[in-house]
């Protein structure tokens, strides 16, 4: 049923190398750096608004709660930054449930890659995008007289802990993102978590002030271990007070703690929903 | 010993819960050849070829890609095979450019070949100009082409296509079916789905019809065609009074004469271009005045009716409109 002229040459196979996981995932990386330098809108979320916050809350709320030990700016600025990690996950979930309902991971499945490279590639590509939240904020910070008091050694040390933290909210993003079907439904889903988890906390004012019950969870909150851990670490206030709850009298230990505790349940669990969902 | 097919699908089932997707489907593609794949939406077309591409794992049965198991040799048949699905998977941010650069690493094809295949790809598909343009601003049949064309970076010898024209306009769609040919020529294997009766009719040396997951014929378009019934004479008369006269004539000549009532136009069952004539120079003789006569085949819609009962996505179809007569070939006397 062909009409052909003249006999086409059959083409050449080229060699196929199956890429490593490493040359996989950085294919992919690749791919999600260029879509946010092609639309640098992507990063409104961690660089305007987390500004935005910053500006609000040391402006506008900053006036009226008071903070034992810190002005309020060097207080807010280690809350807003954990803020920022913890919302790595709603922007992981987003890209992958977008990957996915474009059929664009699909795409990638067919080809011969390590199964791991499309998650590889997308958790390091939401690291590098929150992490420039991070340093967005932390310009700001320093302009507006936040600073780093304790030397460098603890200093990044903070800061290692915040990409740990980040680490294991990816997996929940995973999870959540092989979950739901639309961008939609894992935005709405992750800003109706992601507000009472960041907000019911010491991220942004003491939870001394807080009626007894709710200081409690806010003690227990893992994001206000990892806060108070950074606070320490810079030096942007008091250790927290003597009746403070056990985690936020050792907050380094308990906030690497908090992320191993995390990734362990939600790596197997995000791990076995990608799986069922890219199988049928 | 000979080569094993391309393809080859044995009692392939996948089961939704109570839902039989795909029930038992078995066909064999052999190499440099083209199947197509038809049936309306929601038949399990698309599962079918999910499951043949490693993307969704078989509830029963076997498939066999290249020679490979799906199940067992996932890895092998990525290696062997392209897929373009069906909605256009590529990626809408980077450019044409970017699309092959990032697709050719993933099948781990060397920086060399992807830039210099990738040229050629992209003059074939006639996309150079857009090449560096980011495919947002790309119409339908340019991402269509485009998508084929990182389906080939790797000129895989077998080719999975998913509806690969729905949605596209006439001309972009004869362009694409212009690409395939070619690369039928060039002896790649393929697959194709399709709601469309033409597109296989066109381009399929095999079809397989499925509705509700499972096979409900399998053979060339003509077989499929012949099964549907033969083919037939219709005659147009110039007056609706010359009727009788016309039928009276048309049965001395065919077992079965059907007039359509209130209408000028008579149908008779005709073995094939011989009885067309026959019955052309009998009505040249008798005097009775003729609009139009032709010799009818069965379209593949009629085929698919025949088959199913229903009619496949009436009126999506394009060029195979339900409600006109059927296309005639020849010409009035």
């Amino acid at each position: 049923m062909t009409v052909t002229q003249t006999p086409p040459r059959a083409p050449v196979r080229p060699e196929i190398r199956p890429p490593s996981l490493l040359r996989a995932s950085s294919a992919i990386v690749w791919r999600n750096l260029v879509h946010i330098r092609r639309m640098p809108e992507m990063l409104l979320d961690v660089t305007v608004q987390s500004v935005m916050f910053v500006l609000l809350f040391a402006y506008v709320f900053g006036g009226a709660i008071a903070v034992a030990g810190a002005s309020y700016k060097e207080f807010l600025l280690p809350g807003i930054m954990v803020q920022t990690m913890v919302f790595a996950s709603a922007v992981v979930a987003m890209g992958l449930t977008s990957d996915l309902q474009k059929g664009i991971v699909d795409r990638f499945r067919s080809l011969p890659v390590p199964r791991s490279s499309v998650l590889v590639g997308r958790s390091i590509s939401s690291l590098i995008h929150s992490s420039i939240g991070v340093a967005v904020m932390a310009v700001t910070g320093l302009l507006i007289g936040w600073r780093v008091r304790n030397g460098v050694v603890d200093g990044v040390l903070a800061f290692a802990l915040l990409l740990l933290f980040g680490f294991a909210m990816i997996w929940l993003g995973i999870w959540v993102g092989s979950l739901m079907r639309t961008v939609e439904a894992v935005q709405g889903f992750m800003f109706t978590v992601m507000f009472p988890l960041t907000f019911v906390a010491n991220t942004f004012a003491p939870p001394e002030s807080m009626p007894a019950w709710l200081r409690t969870i806010a003690e227990w909150n893992p994001v206000s271990a990892l806060t108070q851990a950074c606070r320490e670490l810079w030096g942007n206030g008091l250790p927290a007070p003597a009746d403070a709850a056990w985690p936020l009298q050792h907050p380094v230990l308990v906030s690497v703690g908090w992320s191993l505790l995390l990734t362990a349940v939600f790596a197997p669990l995000a791990v076995a929903a990608f799986r069922r969902r890219s199988r049928d | 010993m000979t080569a094993p097919p391309a393809v080859e699908a044995v009692d392939l089932s996948k089961h939704f819960g109570e839902h039989r997707a795909v029930d038992g489907v078995s066909f064999v593609v052999p190499t440099g050849t083209v199947l197509g794949l038809l049936g309306p939406n929601g038949a399990g077309k698309t599962t079918l070829v999910r499951m043949l591409t490693t993307l969704s794992v078989p509830t029963a049965g076997t498939g066999r890609v290249a020679g490979f198991d799906v199940r067992e040799q996932p890895d092998l048949v990525r290696r062997s095979i392209g897929l373009t699905g069906q909605a256009a998977t590529v990626d809408e941010i980077l450019t044409g450019r970017e699309n092959l650069r990032l697709i050719g690493s993933l099948y781990g094809l060397s920086r060399a070949h992807v830039r210099r295949a990738g040229d050629e790809l992209l003059e074939r598909f006639d996309l150079a100009d857009a090449a560096d343009r980011p495919v947002k601003g790309y119409s339908g049949g340019m991402r269509r082409r485009l998508d084929l064309a990182v389906s080939l970076l790797a000129v895989p010898p077998i080719l999975f296509l998913d509806e690969p024209t729905t949605g596209l306009d006439p001309q972009s769609r004869s362009g694409l079916w212009d690409v395939l040919r070619d690369l039928v020529a060039e002896g790649t294997t393929l697959v194709l789905t399709t709601q469309y009766l033409e597109e296989a009719d066109h381009l399929a040396d095999e079809i397989v019809v499925v509705d509700r997951g499972r096979v409900i014929a399998a053979g060339t378009p003509t077989q499929l065609k012949d099964r549907a019934g033969r083919a037939s004479v219709v005659v147009t008369l110039t007056h609706a009074a010359d009727l009788d006269a016309a039928a009276a004539l048309m049965r001395d000549h065919s077992p079965e004469v059907h007039v359509e009532p209130g209408s000028r136009r008579l149908t008779a069952q005709a073995g094939g271009l011989r009885d067309m004539t026959r019955i052309a120079a009998v009505f040249d003789d008798s005097g009775i005045e003729l609009d139009d006569l032709g010799l009818a085949r069965p379209s593949l819609d009629d085929v698919f009716l025949h088959l199913t009962g229903h009619r496949a996505e009436p009126g999506t179809a394009p060029g195979t409109d339900p409600e006109s007569a059927p296309a005639t070939e020849g010409a009035a006397p």
